[in-house]
């Protein structure tokens, strides 16, 4: 996720705009019963296809994205999905600066499926925190774009060349006359004209919204409940649908001993075997739920060949870390510096540790639902949670066998993701609609049970890694040798090569930023039997822990305090040392500990620095123990992503992901038996509850690099700045999460 | 069955174990209220009954017959869910959204009952998980609706 390419520069601008559709409240999904989308869209739009329309280069038709209603608000569909990360606003106010319209004006909603919106360098999805960085500057200039065809439909109403005009938010001047033009009346003018090119962008200094504290357009809707989210959705005659899936993955229905006295439940519809599930549809979920899990259902495995991945009936976390564990030797490299082999040979001192990370569950609040409708024009409508609608698009076309542009994706804002959303084998509930909706001829609403989405979520997958270093007479790390063990998300999705390492299984150890003279990165893969995906930060959620856990090892085994080292390390780098003291100085002033606080509590403090998504981040946590746990009490952060559009939602976006680090670093496991998950609901599987939540400190630092992620950035360091802190006080390394797998005791008092 | 909500009587006819959240989403169309977990643990469902925070799903339906329900599709509609929806505002609270129906309604029925509430009530009271971690947000949130 890390190393997508950069953005296609537009070579070239097509000026072929599209009509716009004032009659429309909204692009998409306003009205679901009524079919809202009906703006002429360019067909295609399928993943991987941007050579399909060469004629479209993506960002630049005003049309396809932005809407001026007559009371002159904005309709902008934007090419990445909300779901709490605030990219609705960011493009309300980037859009907003050039376009000269207040980010309040702004009614924003997930784009449909098309080469439009194919922003990621002829790819489209939201992750890898690469929204705003990689549309930031076409999203610029389709403002300005915008703001000057309005000044050109007023320059031909008036009669007066454009020079002799202005804007003010929302409206056209014409100071010479004292006139002024709403742009609600001059959208249907401006619609018509060509896309100029290259139109000049406002200074920086004169930005009103990009850079500021904007508040959050989607704000008052989440505050009185009227958001609307996947699960809210319903179309005319629609069926509500439940599923039982087989317990261990691969198992398939077989005898159903009860269906007869299931179809005579009230409100039942009918009864399916899907593949790898058993649905009932009825006149309303709670119905549809009961049904489903009254049915004795008796389960078989796979058939031979089948296409589905299966889980061994034998398979348990134990033993799948047992296996990580075992394998020996340096495995395929990424990366390599200097001469590892001979500078540990060398070292006065080698310092070796070895350490692992579990399966994790995103746990997000909303369960995954689908609807899925055929109309009667042969198109396939489907609403599902997504993170990337191309590639929904593609494969609902496969399922329900038809062509591609016929299927209609609505992407509604989700109820949290962190990776959740993209297209996953047998862990995404839109197939089984599409499957049902098939079957009957009527449009179904399929809602997965929070105990079926533990069983099918795709989970971080988990690691191993091994360190070894070798240290010159003085302390100083000469030579680091690095291995991780296991499979990278990126590799099981969009594809591996033997002779290649997977980025997404050594970020966060490959990367890093200290003078080490000799090092090398390796990664030994071994399959995971796990359906594993992305989980925010991706790799780095669990290699900066390893990394920086190992680097105060080697500081202590140099008899060096762990955050002078890093700073000694960092000497010929002043943005990544900046950074550092500047969370040292956050914290007021750098202390290891132990020390006594205020309170009576024995706390110390832990360091980490972390290069995720493009950014630059160090974190620095204070934690003390209580009875046999770690208690957080401080966290402070300071993150470099180069420049920024919302201070306010950076620092939101930071305590959410110090939430969900902390989250993994304490609590969070997904642990198998027998081949299948133990945990069903949040009762076995706790995520942060409230009162573990510690204060959270930030500070944006805006170095002026090129601009980095926000979404992930801030999670990679909170877990190695916790344990390292918490291994001061138990006064023996902690290698392993979560950190409630063990007893900890304060052995440094 | 009669049940009254949000001050208004709705005749259902139901199996009345159904628990209330399912009757409000599916039978009544108030989707504000959501589904996070089915078992009282995340609590994105609390819904008021007679002024006490309730999860509704795993509330039957029947054993609400005759109670007064508060959803948070009346929340501005009562003056202390109303500072608690200013405050939310204000503070920003919001990432995902997903469980704030719960919080708002949890901390409309904290403020209702201990309309100053120390930090301890506070921590008692907001007990609803949130998974964008917006816990520290959510408490500044209800000591401002305090204040205000």
């Amino acid at each position: 996720m890390n190393e997508m390419r950069p953005l296609l520069k537009a070579a070239t601008r097509k000026s072929d705009a599209l009509p716009l559709n004032l009659s429309r409240r909204s692009f998409l999904g306003a009205s679901l019963g009524a079919l809202a989308l009906g703006v002429v869209l360019p067909a295609g739009g399928r993943a991987f296809a941007q050579e399909a329309a060469p004629a479209i280069v993506p960002g630049t038709r005003v049309n396809a994205y932005i809407q001026i209603q007559p009371d002159s608000t904005v309709l902008f569909r934007s090419a990445f999905i909300e779901g709490g990360q605030g990219i609705f606003t960011a493009m309300a106010q980037i859009v907003g600066e050039e376009l000269d319209v207040d980010p309040t004006q702004f009614v924003v909603e997930g784009a449909p499926p098309g080469p439009d919106y194919t922003l990621i360098g002829g790819y489209r999805f939201t992750g890898g925190s690469m929204s705003v960085r990689k549309s930031y500057d076409a999203m610029r200039q389709l403002g300005a774009a915008a703001r000057q065809m309005l000044l050109q439909a007023a320059a031909t109403q008036l009669g007066v060349p454009m020079a002799e005009l202005a804007t003010q938010p929302g409206r056209v001047i014409y100071a010479a006359s004292n006139r002024s033009i709403p742009y609600g009346d001059l959208a249907t003018a401006a619609a018509a004209l060509p896309v100029p090119t290259d139109v000049p962008l406002r200074a920086r200094e004169d930005f009103r919204w990009i850079g500021k504290p904007v508040a959050r357009i989607d704000i008052r809707d989440k505050s009185t409940g009227k958001a609307t989210y996947a699960i809210d959705l319903k179309v005319d005659g629609m069926l509500y649908g439940a599923v039982q899936h087989g317990v261990r993955l691969g198992m398939e229905p077989g005898a159903l001993a009860n269906e007869d006295e299931v179809k005579a439940m009230p409100g039942v519809h009918s009864v399916h075997r899907l593949p790898g599930a058993v649905a009932v549809l009825a006149n309303s979920w709670w119905r549809a739920r009961r049904a489903v899990e009254a049915l004795q259902i008796t389960w078989a495995e796979a058939a031979p060949g089948s296409t589905v991945r299966v889980m061994p009936a034998d398979y348990s976390s134990e033993k799948h870390l047992a296996d990580l564990k075992a394998r020996t030797g340096d495995g395929l490299a990424f990366e390599t510096h200097g001469e590892v082999g001979p500078a540990l040979a060398g070292a006065a001192r080698i310092v070796e540790a070895s350490f692992d990370a579990p399966h994790l569950a995103h746990a997000q609040l909303e369960p995954p639902s689908a609807i899925a409708r055929f109309n009667a024009d042969g198109t396939l409508e489907v609403w599902a949670p997504n993170q990337a609608p191309e590639m929904f698009q593609a494969d609902a076309a496969k399922v329900a066998g038809i062509a591609p542009e016929k299927v209609i994706i609505h992407s509604p804002i989700l109820g949290g993701f962190f990776g959740r959303h993209f297209l996953y084998q047998t862990a995404n509930p839109y197939q089984q609609a599409i499957i049902l909706a098939k079957a009957t001829g009527r449009p179904v609403k399929l809602l997965w049970t929070r105990e079926e989405e533990f069983l099918r979520d795709a989970l971080r997958p988990m690691s191993v890694a091994r360190f070894r270093a070798g240290l010159d007479a003085s302390g100083m790390p000469v030579a680091l040798s690095a291995v991780t063990v296991g499979e990278g998300a990126t590799g099981r999705w969009f594809g591996r090569t033997a002779d290649k390492v997977d980025s997404s299984a050594v970020e966060g150890i490959a990367g890093k930023v200290y003078a080490i003279g000799n090092r090398r990165v390796g990664q030994i893969h071994v399959d995971d039997p796990a359906i594993i995906g992305f989980w925010r930060s991706v790799g780095h959620s669990m290699n900066d822990f390893f990394y920086e856990t190992f680097f105060d090892e080697m500081a202590d085994a140099g008899k060096q305090d762990p955050y002078e080292l890093r700073r000694r390390l960092l000497a010929d780098s002043p943005r990544h040392r900046a950074l550092i003291e500047a969370v040292a100085e956050l914290s007021g002033g750098w202390k290891r500990g132990p020390f006594t606080a205020e309170d009576g509590t024995r706390r110390a403090r832990g360091v980490a620095m972390a290069s995720p998504f493009g950014s630059e981040v160090a974190t620095i946590a204070e934690v003390s123990l209580k009875q046999g746990e770690v208690v957080v009490h401080n966290v402070w952060v300071a993150v470099d992503p180069g420049s920024i559009v919302n201070p306010a939602i950076i620092e939101a976006q930071v305590n959410s992901a110090v939430a969900l680090g902390l989250s993994s670093a304490l609590l969070e496991e997904v642990v198998y038996e027998g081949g299948v998950p133990r945990a069903r609901n949040y009762d076995g599987y706790p995520i942060l509850p409230p009162d573990r939540m510690p204060k959270v400190h930030v500070r944006i630092v805006e170095s002026g690099a090129p601009m980095g992620g926000i979404g992930e950035p801030g999670l990679p360091g909170v877990p190695p700045a916790v344990v390292n802190a918490a291994s001061v006080l138990t006064g023996q390394r902690i290698r392993s999460l979560p950190l409630s797998r063990s007893n900890l005791t304060d052995m440094a008092g | 069955m009669d049940i009254t909500i949000n001050g208004q009587l709705h005749q259902l006819d139901i199996e009345p174990d159904t628990p209330l959240l399912w009757v409000l989403r599916d039978e009544l169309g108030m989707t504000g209220t959501k589904y996070g977990c089915g078992v009282a643990q995340c609590g994105a469902c609390t819904v008021l009954v007679d002024g006490q925070a309730t999860r509704s799903c795993v509330t039957p339906v029947e054993a609400v017959a005759g109670s007064q329900i508060m959803t948070i599709e009346a929340v501005t509609q009562d003056p202390v869910g109303q500072k608690v929806v200013e405050a939310w505002v204000s503070q920003q609270v919001a990432q995902c959204g997903y469980c704030q129906s719960g919080q708002v309604m949890a901390a409309t029925a904290l403020l209702k009952q201990t309309p100053k509430p120390s930090d301890e009530d506070i921590a008692a009271a907001m007990v609803n998980l949130c998974r964008c971690g917006t816990y520290n947000a959510i408490a500044a949130a209800v000591r401002h609706a305090a204040q205000a």
